[in-house]
């Protein structure tokens, strides 16, 4: 990004941060780097079949390993989490987990997991500890160092891997596989309804319930109706009267007497939402931090996904020293760090959408912002000024810090800004902060973070 | 899951007929069933035992992965188990001549089974009818100690790749030296009379139960009875291992050691879970061999239902489709390993080179290509060294010993590598090297190795387990370390220590330069489920 380069020197004149700060930032431009989608992993498995991926059912008789299908496995979800909060009291770790890491990641169907899991943890070996690549065996033509295949890493090119045993069909839709991972998040984590505030507004969408009221027959017997209308024609035959106790023997029945409820369509009430993403993509997110935000980006919005089906909006903005808005999620998790931070660019252009767009009249609006607390403006002026405009017409802003190990311990410069500047006391109801080590953050605490973020 | 019809039967017996002409040995009897989508859900989680313990895990999708089989050492997707009898699974709506070729390959695998010394330990015992026994076991202690059943049985299998598997083969597989007792043997003469110390019209009422059983039915008498005996005795095979293992070097592993001297496991109230242990580590030993010869295995049973399909007259009308099947099974892939034609092409190398006396010294002394290409010394004694080969070799003596450049040029084999290409956004796979000592390396990388962790008695006491890593060149999973400690921890009941070496990246002076690693030995502590870990 030459037309991006900034003179340091002029900058930190102009800033005049303190020597640390200076490092960090120092360390940030001279990473370098562009703002490219998915890198191969570092100890990427070969994607090939291996020694063992072969035994005799399959590749003798052509019988398929059977599938658990995610209704069978989900089933038994209730029943394995109360195994598991047991578990908990008994003292030791939970096992069941949504997932280890979950990202959507082109032609590896198996790396979003939509069913509960568990490993079983013994030691092992791993091999992804030195830089050395993965490799399998190959067999045929061909010179050494001759590319004999390749697999499209970006599945929005459309281009389909070839050679290297993939089948077609491998790409796979981020939303539906999210979708599935939020019904397991809601039902694990029993996370906190969004408070819908703001103005209702009528759908075209019909919920059934069991509201009607039938005689004669029915899905549920209305046991009190039922003896009212027996008590009426009783009355009106003269077996009950105010006088003589009532002999329920005695009491005539009539066939329409019986009310029943039916299931019936009933119009439903929904309200709207629009939810923003913020992720900060700069050079010092390398890492665990940058795992850390979009794995709880991707669990926030799988949520979301799934609790309001789809019927909330989402916006995904990336920021390094300037924001720019992604057009999808894939775009918006998979986006490689680099460059330098600013953080208020992205809460200008969140506030820019908002107003260009309406969307404070009729949409409630939720900001949820992933940063390792870096900030080249270590005043943070711009920032809060512009958290205060955002918090005018914002049902919740969650800011997340995964401090990263490249600064020192303690406050980063946002947590610094944001706390001096008071903004989380005044409205302690629309913003919330939390901020935890990316190096020791697992998935327990990510989730942890996510129900901090919007506890009511 | 029901038998196979009586024709399919008739088809099979034929087979072993043939089989046995051309040289396998195996037993005469076999069970043959057909297996439906359902009874494989069922299935493939107890690595096709179908009396396998229940246990929730099965029940829940483990993650998979490439990883898979470093954590399980069981290929849980096989169709013919290492059972007596050997029992095996088929599809319902095979064609008959398909049949004929699965029967040759199951043959041969069980010809395998049977012979390759690696299986020894599973020579004695039927396995199916001891997992019946164990799995009523472990349901009876869950019906008295509820779930902590399943926690025994998750830090035992925490620690079952780690059992001593090679401790316990007999040094030289000469088992003709040692004649332990059998079982029957072991049971009447010395465990009844002088473990047990029965009265006398005891141990002839059992000896009468033994004998009616025989009577009934010969061949599953033993496994009848000894389900019954380890119902009442449950330490009794736990015994009988040890009382065989007395001749070769007595080295416990840690799950021995754990089950043998730990001060929480010797209160009366959890004597039980000993037993637990005990049927875990037995389950794992019992895998142990089959996934050591995965490609030895594969590669001998196709082989030979090669060698016996295609002699066979049933295959008339057939041919074709037959040698699509077997080209399906058995060729080299482009990309990827293929245990079949691995294995294959390395016994037909094998035996050919002994044809041709190449394995003899003289020719490894000679070095014109042309005189190399050339020499042929007829011995016609290669059938013989691949029969020795199924006996002695696992995968990695197979490997380590006979992938030559030869073999590699022979087959156009190489390693293949994987690089990121910016430009594209792709990942390029690539000829990374065609050198016979790269493929056999990278060979070796795929096999199955689980660390190597002893206990060191001497810095072991009653409130400290003491256990070290040896190092070979990979560290240990690190995620997992601390639940498998925890595990160890619970049954040990005090504190575990753990030595182990990390890899550490040491920063690099400037970017050009190579990533150094560094290798720190560490000990990892833990107690009261609180894990710590400091330099040594």
């Amino acid at each position: 990004m030459p037309e991006r380069k900034i003179d340091i020197s002029a900058f930190l004149e102009k800033h005049g941060i303190d020597p640390e700060q200076e490092e960090l930032v120092r360390r940030e431009l001279e990473a370098g780097g562009e703002h490219h989608l998915v890198q191969m992993p570092p100890g990427k498995p070969i994607d090939a079949p291996g020694i063992y991926d072969f035994s005799d059912l399959q590749i003798l008789q052509g019988i398929a390993p059977p599938k658990v299908s995610e209704v069978t496995a989900l089933q038994t979800l209730e029943d394995l989490l109360e195994r598991d909060e047991q578990r908990e009291k008994d003292g030791f770790q939970k096992r069941i987990r949504i997932g280890r890491i979950v990202k959507p990641i082109s032609g590896h169907k198996d790396q979003v997991v939509v069913v509960p899991t568990t490993t079983e943890p013994k030691f092992y070996h791993d091999t992804s500890t030195t830089e050395e690549e993965e490799a399998t065996g190959g067999s045929g033509e061909g010179e050494e160092g001759e590319v004999i295949g390749e697999q499209a890493v970006d599945p929005r090119e459309g281009e389909d891997g070839e050679g290297a045993g993939q089948g077609q069909g491998a790409e796979h839709d981020v939303l539906s596989d999210a979708f599935d991972l939020g019904k397991i998040l809601t039902e694990k984590f029993s996370l906190p309804n969004l408070k819908m505030k703001g103005k209702k507004r009528a759908f075209t969408k019909y919920i059934y319930d069991l509201t009607d009221r039938n005689r004669g027959f029915g899905q549920i017997l209305d046991k009190k109706e039922t003896i009212r209308r027996i008590i009426q024609t009783n009355i009106l035959l003269g077996n009950v009267t105010e006088e003589a106790s009532v002999d329920p023997e005695e009491l005539l029945i009539n066939p329409k007497d019986r009310i029943y409820r039916v299931l019936s369509k009933e119009k439903d009430y929904e309200t709207q939402a629009v939810v923003f993403f913020l992720r900060d993509y700069s050079g010092s997110m390398a890492g665990k931090p940058t795992e850390i935000v979009a794995t709880q980006h991707l669990f926030i919005y799988s949520w979301l996904a799934y609790q309001y089906e789809n019927k909330v909006e989402t916006r995904f903005i990336l920021h390094d020293t300037e924001a720019k808005e992604a057009p999808d999620f894939y775009t918006y998790h998979n986006s490689q760090i680099a460059g330098g931070t600013n953080v208020h660019p992205a809460y200008e252009l969140v506030n820019k959408i908002v107003e260009e767009e309406q969307l404070a009249r009729d949409y409630n609006v939720y900001v949820f912002h992933g940063t390792d607390g870096d900030d080249w403006d270590s005043v943070g002026e711009e920032a809060v000024k512009e958290i205060r405009r955002i918090l005018t017409y914002c049902s919740r802003m969650g800011i997340t810090i995964a401090r990263n190990s490249w600064g020192s311990s303690g406050e980063t410069t946002v947590e610094k800004y944001i706390e001096s500047s008071g903004i989380l006391k005044e409205k302690p109801d629309l913003i919330k902060m939390d901020m935890m080590v990316a190096a020791d953050s697992t998935e327990e605490r990510i989730i942890e973070g996510i129900k901090k973020l919007i506890e009511e | 899951m029901e038998l196979i019809d009586q024709h399919t039967k008739g088809i099979m017996e034929e087979c072993k007929v043939r089989a046995r002409d051309a040289g396998l040995r195996f037993d005469d009897e076999s069970l043959e069933y057909i297996v439906t989508n359902r009874d494989l859900l069922e299935l493939s989680p107890k690595g096709m035992i179908p009396t396998l313990y229940d246990y929730w895990v099965n029940d829940v999708e483990v993650i998979k992965g490439k990883e898979r089989y470093k954590l399980y050492p069981n290929n849980p997707y096989e169709t013919v188990i290492n059972s007596r009898p050997a029992i095996s699974f088929y599809n319902d709506n095979n064609p008959d001549w398909l049949n004929i070729m699965i029967f040759y390959h199951v043959l041969a695998h069980i010809d395998f089974f049977q012979n390759n010394t690696l299986f020894l330990n599973t020579w004695k015992d039927d396995f199916v009818g001891e997992a019946l026994a164990d799995k009523r076991y472990i349901e009876q202690l869950r019906s008295e100690h509820g779930r902590w059943v399943d926690y025994v049985v998750e830090f035992s299998r925490g620690i079952d790749n780690l059992a001593g598997y090679f401790d316990r083969l007999p040094l030289r597989g000469s088992i003709e030296d040692m004649q332990p007792p059998s079982k029957v043997d072991f049971y009447f003469d010395v465990f009844l009379q002088s473990m047990e110390k029965l009265p006398d019209h005891e141990i002839f009422k059992e000896i009468e139960r033994y004998n009616k059983l025989i009577t009934r039915n010969k061949a599953v008498a033993e496994s009848a009875f000894f389900a019954d005996v380890r119902k009442k005795y449950p330490e009794f095979s736990a015994l009988y291992k040890k009382h065989t293992a007395k001749n070769g070097e007595n080295v416990l592993d840690l799950m021995e050691f754990v089950r043998d001297n730990s001060t929480f496991l010797k209160k009366e109230n959890n004597e039980w879970m000993k037993s637990v242990m005990n049927i875990v580590r037995g389950t794992s030993l019992y895998f142990s061999p089959q996934i050591r010869t995965k490609i030895t295995n594969e590669g001998w049973a196709s082989y030979w239902h090669d060698e016996l399909f295609r002699a066979d007259d049933r295959i008339k009308g057939h041919e074709v489709d037959y040698a699509r099947t077997n080209a399906f099974v058995t060729s080299v892939s482009r990309v990827g390993l293929n245990p079949y034609a691995i294995g294959l092409r390395l016994i037909q190398y094998v035996e050919e080179l002994v044809d041709k006396g190449k394995s003899a010294f003289g020719f490894q002394q000679l070095s014109k290509i042309e005189i190399r290409e050339d020499f042929d010394k007829r011995t016609g004694k290669g059938r013989d060294a691949i029969f020795q080969l199924r006996e002695k070799f696992s995968d990695f003596t197979l490997i380590n010993t006979y992938v030559t450049q030869d073999f590699v040029n022979e087959h156009d084999l190489f390693v293949v590598g994987q690089r990121f290409n910016p430009q594209r956004g792709t990942v390029e796979y690539y000829i990374k090297s065609r050198k016979s000592e790269d493929y056999k390396k990278m060979l070796i990388e795929q096999l199955y190795h689980p660390p190597e962790i002893s206990v060191i008695e001497d810095k072991t006491n009653d409130s400290n387990l003491y256990l070290s890593h040896q190092f070979e060149g990979k560290e240990l999973m690190k995620a997992y370390i601390p639940e498998t400690m925890t595990g160890i921890e619970y049954l040990w009941g005090g504190q575990v220590q753990l030595e182990t070496t990390e890899i550490v990246k040491t920063d690099a002076e400037s970017e050009d330069e190579e990533l150094e690693y560094e290798h720190r030995r560490v000990l990892f502590t833990i107690k009261d489920r609180k894990i710590s870990k400091t330099d040594l």
